[in-house]
């Protein structure tokens, strides 16, 4: 699915998961100004990985064991925001933890 | 994206006053939420609060139970000695099983989240402390006109 017939919901956040693709996730990326490396996917599969697993959208911290990529890399992958733009890219809902 | 450029980014000031345990962790995860949702954050450390980032106290602020009407057990058993500092050991544990870091391990994550810790001039001078004794992660020690300065356009929250 393209980014222009994706829905979000009013957040910005992927209306419909099944409509996730790796594709989209470049796409969701670019347009926020991030190009996504090997670094990045490793970030963005362990966000979804814990999402499938615990039903629950992860905070950062979370994410950044899982990762293994500490807390000072992910503001740098993701800079301006990184728990929502993660959460944007990889195709999971608004985090539901405040770490 | 909501970023049309002419909006001014949001920032959050955060004044920390108290030190014990249960007062710390407000202030703290308020601040790192702000960064988290792409929010510029600060902190300014000031009287009790100061202990939060005090190296010799950063690792053992305790419970408040007296005088605190939320504590789970009557005031007169509150205040014997050794009570508040068990609670503490509880609530410990409690938090470390919600993977909730230790305040020396959250400081350094607000640090490494990009957030602004500061200590209060006039209450270091009080308890007769310098910059050494705090924590590397505080950035600078400020007045709080200068705190002030800083915090133009922002939202403030005193805890």
């Amino acid at each position: 699915m393209s980014l222009e017939a994706v829905q979000t919901d009013p957040e910005g956040y992927l209306a419909n998961s099944d409509d996730w693709s790796e594709e989209l996730a470049k796409e969701l990326a670019t347009q926020m100004g991030i190009e996504l490396t090997d670094e990045h996917w490793k970030v963005l599969n362990s966000a979804r990985a814990i999402e499938a697993e615990s039903g629950s959208s992860p905070g950062l911290r979370k994410i950044s064991k899982r990762s293994e990529t500490p807390i000072k890399s992910i503001y740098k992958l993701f800079p301006d925001g990184p728990a929502k733009l993660i959460a944007k890219i990889a195709g999971i809902p608004k985090p539901k933890s405040c770490l | 994206m909501t970023d049309s450029g002419t909006e001014k980014k949001r920032s959050l000031s955060v004044i920390c006053s108290k030190g014990s345990f249960d007062m710390a962790y407000p202030g703290l995860i308020l601040a790192n939420a702000a960064r988290m949702a792409g929010v510029d954050a600060r902190l300014f450390f000031t009287f009790w609060g100061l202990d939060i980032v005090n190296k010799k106290k950063i690792d053992h602020l305790h419970l408040n139970l007296v005088g605190n009407p939320s504590a789970p057990i009557p005031a007169m058993i509150a205040g014997l000695p050794g009570v508040e500092a068990l609670a503490t050991v509880q609530m410990r544990k409690e938090m470390e099983r919600l993977d909730i870091p230790p305040i020396r391990e959250f400081v350094e994550m607000l640090d490494d989240a990009g957030a602004d810790l500061y200590g209060c001039q006039m209450a270091l001078d009080m308890f007769k402390l310098t910059k050494d004794d705090l924590v590397p992660q505080v950035k600078d020690v400020l007045t709080a006109m200068d705190f002030m300065d800083m915090s133009e356009g922002a939202q403030i929250i005193f805890i």
